[in-house]
């Protein structure tokens, strides 16, 4: 009885459809990774004391209430700004762009935590102004997101940083920035594509590049993408059997475990094994939605909404790349691919979910 | 009624929303059908092209690794080449019991306990489906017997490859360096700096020496050939290829008999020399003694053997010419002499008489010089000559660190002379501010004293003084030093020289070039200290002996070479250049504990110069030419 009471207080805030989707990811990831990882062990023990450490996190979050939450976004939102300009100063270097910030302890990598720094503040600052919104107030936040989206440009990381300018870009589009202002930035977006072009990095040109003609660098960059596409077309309908891919296992397949681990999946589970997955993710996507439908203030509403759109939009960046219909940029498959900070990132922004949709009866009455 | 009106914005504001999240639902439905078409296009529509390319995946990518460029010495002669060899190698995903099948082949071919203990090595590193060497060299008739038997080994293949080679051995192993095969660290590298395309199927890099310096250019560029390939992993077809590039040659500066006897002239002496022609920098020896075979540290020196080179007391892995720091001792007393002169702190003329001792004012701490009783009246040219401490104490003192340090270190003491070799490291040439910085000490009075006779904090390596002696020799003009001539690309047979570049000239009046030079002339004639290095000669040898401390004395303590170990004698160094006049050749010969210049370091200079000057082959090396000669034949 008394045991049923305290489980009952552990899991009050947990949102259990999201909980299930969430749970049947994580699964399947391990199952992936078990896979990719030329069946041993080693990765899939290592993504399982990831997950562990971000479920709990994930649990914190969903039971902190919702002013906790809002409380969060100034500071979160300036050690991230203070961070990114440290890296700028004294980041460390590796792979050509400076992107860690040395702690001694540990390496951070500031733009991680911007991912939810950014829409957090936006959203605060929606719901601080909201009585009043003037168009003011959109070119504020505007800048709030392109502070730390220009710093995280700079790195380089392109990729990070075009996700951030979306997570950001739903929150504007959610607090109903006006249609005509939105057609004007996409017609001056194009407009200006040829100035962006002539600021990307030479690797950054080659990898777009490298959509249109992948042959072009069989050895390199296109590389990936030519033996992507073979893995994923060559698994056809029912796929070749779980650990029977030959792409992943005569080691055809860069970056199995990260960012190309979605071609590990479809090779081995095809295009049914696909439909599952977007089901789940589009199951997962739809609750988010729902929660958002729900939410009872401007904020959780900001929140939520953009939560869940960043997170159809990495999956669908991922994929995207992965099946070849966009440049290869380094986002790994949410829930998917191996990787501590990523799967900490998002269950975070789920744990907001949660805590958005179980608090807000308390709010009502 | 403004009750209302709130209450009404809220509901429009709420249907506002509810709008932009139909659109937002609308647009990851947009999503999500495009990735469901791209998956059906790849997955269905296009299935059956990919599943050919996955089976002949078959359509494999493959590296056509290229040959690694030659190292030729000045004339041609090669210093570093490839041989052709055969490989027996296991692709472990198509062999289920290891063991057996390589007890099966140790009955056709040799496979020693050596080559397993390897094996096993490269087998908890590699990832699967990877092809092992299991032999190295196989002889003709072992490729034969194999290649009759292959049938009963599926996934055991013969390969050709190119092995490195050093003929030379441990001669030029401090000029040459090895190549090894590439470790995680190396991979890692090439990974940042996005080489690693270019490195796929290169099983060997650069690690030491010239062979670490110039990879970028003896590597070559990785060609690719797509074949087709069977399900037994056998090439079928060629589909296309991009041929490799070979790497470059280089040509080096280096006069590979000259190198060999100043090696041979050391005896069993440790020690360091390195020749530069002073109108160019063009390094002309460069000579580490003890050397190692650097041929075993290519597929993996076994851990006994290294274990041995690397513990011996004599440091054989230790480059001394171009890492090992010593005082420059008497050696610097020529560059103190110019310094003195250019700061006008004395005349040529100017004498002191030395009493074989020297004081500083109000202290009582000896300073003695090497010659009990001293030298008696002594002025700047028989001070050099022979090599008067009490006269270089008293100089220093006057001129004060700051000077000696300004002048020393645009003479290019104290900092790496830039040669095209990786890890050089800079000696040392003290400062007050460096004693500051170091020891959080102020500098001392006494402090000048030593440093005036190149002991106390000073530290040079031998490729630094050589090539300051080489800048004295061609009159303060400094020449960067390189061990490259010229890098020859193999493609085009485009000859890249490696310019002999000026780096400064220290505009020296001539009147001072002219005191010094011919003091150090007169060093080696009758009355100086290296008396025995131009006996007879036919050219005149400009040079100056020194000694540096092993340890130091106490005072009032004497030295006695034959009292102490002899690893603690000290160390012997003798610089030159030569013909005097028109210097073609200048050298610094260190020998470790190899007391006194003039007795140990200068012979070895004199053969040197001999050979290089004359043509000379000194004596004991002509037998062993014939001998050498007979083996070619």
């Amino acid at each position: 009885m008394i045991r049923r009471v305290i489980l009952q207080r552990l899991v009050a805030h947990l949102d259990r459809p999201l909980l299930i989707g969430i749970g049947l990811m994580l699964l399947t990831s391990l199952l992936v990774l078990y896979s990719s990882d030329n069946a041993s062990w080693g990765q899939p023990l290592k993504q399982m004391t990831n997950i562990c450490v971000a479920l709990a996190c994930m649990w914190i979050v969903a039971n902190l209430p919702l002013h906790y939450l809002m409380r969060t976004a100034v500071p979160i939102y300036f050690l991230g700004m203070a961070l990114l300009i440290g890296v700028a100063l004294f980041g460390e270097i590796s792979h050509g762009a400076r992107r860690w910030l040395d702690l001694g302890i540990l390496t951070i990598q500031p733009s991680e935590l911007m991912k939810i720094g950014v829409p957090l503040m936006m959203a605060w600052y929606f719901e601080k102004n909201e009585a009043t919104l003037t168009l003011t107030n959109y070119i504020v936040a505007a800048l709030l997101l392109f502070l730390p989206v220009g710093l995280i440009a700079r790195q380089p990381d392109l990729g990070t940083s075009l996700l951030i300018t979306a997570s950001g870009f739903y929150v504007l589009f959610l607090a109903g920035l006006s249609w005509r202002i939105i057609g004007g930035l996409f017609v001056a977006g194009l407009a200006s594509a040829p100035v962006l072009w002539s600021m990307l990095h030479d690797y950054q040109k080659h990898r777009i590049m490298m959509l249109f003609d992948p042959s072009q660098d069989a050895l390199g960059n296109g590389y990936h993408t030519i033996q992507a596409s073979i893995a994923v077309g060559s698994g056809g309908i029912l796929g070749k059997g779980y650990l029977n891919g030959t792409q992943t296992h005569l080691d055809f397949l860069p970056e199995r475990t990260t960012d190309f681990i979605f071609a590990v999946y479809s090779e081995e589970f095809g295009f049914a094994g696909n439909l599952v997955l977007l089901s789940l993710y589009a199951f997962i996507v739809m609750r988010g939605f729902v929660i958002t439908g729900n939410a009872s203030t401007y904020f959780t509403r900001l929140m939520s909404g953009s939560i869940t759109l960043t997170f159809a939009t990495y999956a669908f960046v991922n994929m995207g790349m992965v099946s070849g219909i966009l440049p290869v940029v380094g986002v790994p498959l949410p829930l998917i691919s191996y990787g501590g900070t990523s799967l900490l990132t998002l269950l975070l922004g789920f744990g907001m979910l949660m805590s958005i949709e179980t608090h807000k009866k308390l709010v009502k009455t | 009624m403004k009750k209302r009106l709130e209450y009404k914005n809220h509901q429009r504001e709420i249907f506002h929303f509810r709008l932009r999240l139909v659109v937002s639902i609308g647009f990851v439905l947009v999503l999500l059908a495009i990735l469901v078409a791209r998956l059906f296009y790849l997955q269905v529509v296009r299935h059956h092209h990919y599943q050919t390319l996955a089976e002949s995946n078959r359509i494999a990518i493959v590296p056509i690794v290229p040959n690694r460029g030659l190292i030729l010495d000045r004339n041609g002669v090669e210093l570093a080449r490839n041989y052709s060899g055969y490989t027996l190698e296991i692709n472990q995903s198509k062999v289920k019991n290891l063991e057996a099948t390589i007890n099966d082949l140790s009955t056709l071919v040799e496979v020693t306990k050596k080559d397993r203990k390897r094996f096993k090595k490269l087998l908890t590193e590699s990832r699967n489906f990877e092809t092992l060497v299991i032999r190295n060299r196989l002889s003709d008739e072992e490729v034969a017997r194999f290649a009759a038997q292959q049938y009963r080994f599926p996934g055991v293949e013969i390969k050709a490859r190119l092995f490195r080679d050093y003929p030379y051995g441990d001669k030029m192993s401090h000029l040459l360096g090895y190549i090894g095969r590439i470790n995680q660290t190396d991979a890692q590298e090439l990974e940042d700096s996005k080489l690693a395309a270019n490195y796929q199927g290169s099983d060997y890099i650069g690690k030491t020496g010239l062979e670490q310096s110039y990879e970028s250019d003896l590597h070559g560029t990785t060609g690719i050939e797509q074949v087709e390939v069977d399900s037994g992993g056998r090439a079928v077809r060629m589909v296309s290829s991009t041929p490799p590039v070979s790497g470059s040659t280089l040509i080096l500066s280096i006069d590979a008999r000259l190198q060999e006897i100043a090696e041979q002239s050391f005896g069993n002496y440790r020690g360091a020399l390195v020749a530069i022609d002073p109108n160019n920098g063009e390094v002309l020896a460069f000579v580490s003694k003890p050397g190692y075979d650097p041929n075993p540290f290519i597929d993996g020196i076994d851990t006994q053997s290294w274990d041995e080179l690397n513990n011996s007391p004599d440091v054989p892995l230790n480059n001394r010419a171009l890492r090992g720091q010593y005082p420059p001792g008497s050696t610097i007393k020529p560059f103190m002499a110019l310094a003195g002169l250019n700061y006008k702190v004395r005349s040529p003329e100017e004498t002191i008489t030395d009493p074989g001792v020297f004081y500083l004012p109000g202290s009582s701490r000896q300073y003695r010089d090497w010659k009990a009783g001293g030298h008696g009246s002594v002025n700047m040219f028989k001070a050099i000559v022979v090599s008067c401490d009490t006269y270089f104490y008293g100089l220093a003192t006057e001129m004060g660190i700051d000077n000696i340090y300004n002048y020393l270190f645009r003479f290019g003491f104290g900092e790496k002379t830039g040669i095209d070799m990786e890890g050089e490291v800079s000696g040392l040439l003290p400062s007050a501010e460096w004693k500051s910085k170091r020891y959080q000490d102020i500098w001392y009075p006494g402090d000048t004293v030593s440093v005036g006779i190149g002991q106390g904090y000073n530290l040079v390596t031998p490729t630094q003084l050589a090539f300051v002696t080489a800048t004295l020799a061609n009159d303060g003009v400094a020449y960067k030093p390189h061990l490259v001539k010229e890098v020859r690309s193999a493609q085009d047979e485009e000859k890249r020289l490696i310019a002999s570049e000026v780096l400064y000239d220290l505009h020296i009046d001539p009147k001072h070039l002219d005191l010094v030079k011919k003091a150090m002339v007169a060093v080696t004639q009758p009355g100086g200290t290296a008396v025995y290095a131009s006996l007879g000669t036919p050219y005149k040898i400009a040079g100056k002996t020194g000694t540096a401390q092993v340890i130091s004395m106490k005072q009032g303590e004497k030295y006695d070479a034959e009292k102490i170990d002899e690893r603690h004698r000290d160390h012997a160094w003798f610089i030159a250049f030569a013909p005097a006049e028109k210097p073609m050749i200048a050298l610094t010969v260190l020998v470790e504990n190899g007391g006194h210049g003039g007795g140990t370091a200068a012979p070895i200079a004199r053969k040197v110069l001999d050979y290089y000057l004359l043509g000379k082959v000194p004596k004991a090396l002509r037998v062993e030419e014939v001998k050498e000669g007979a083996e070619h034949d």
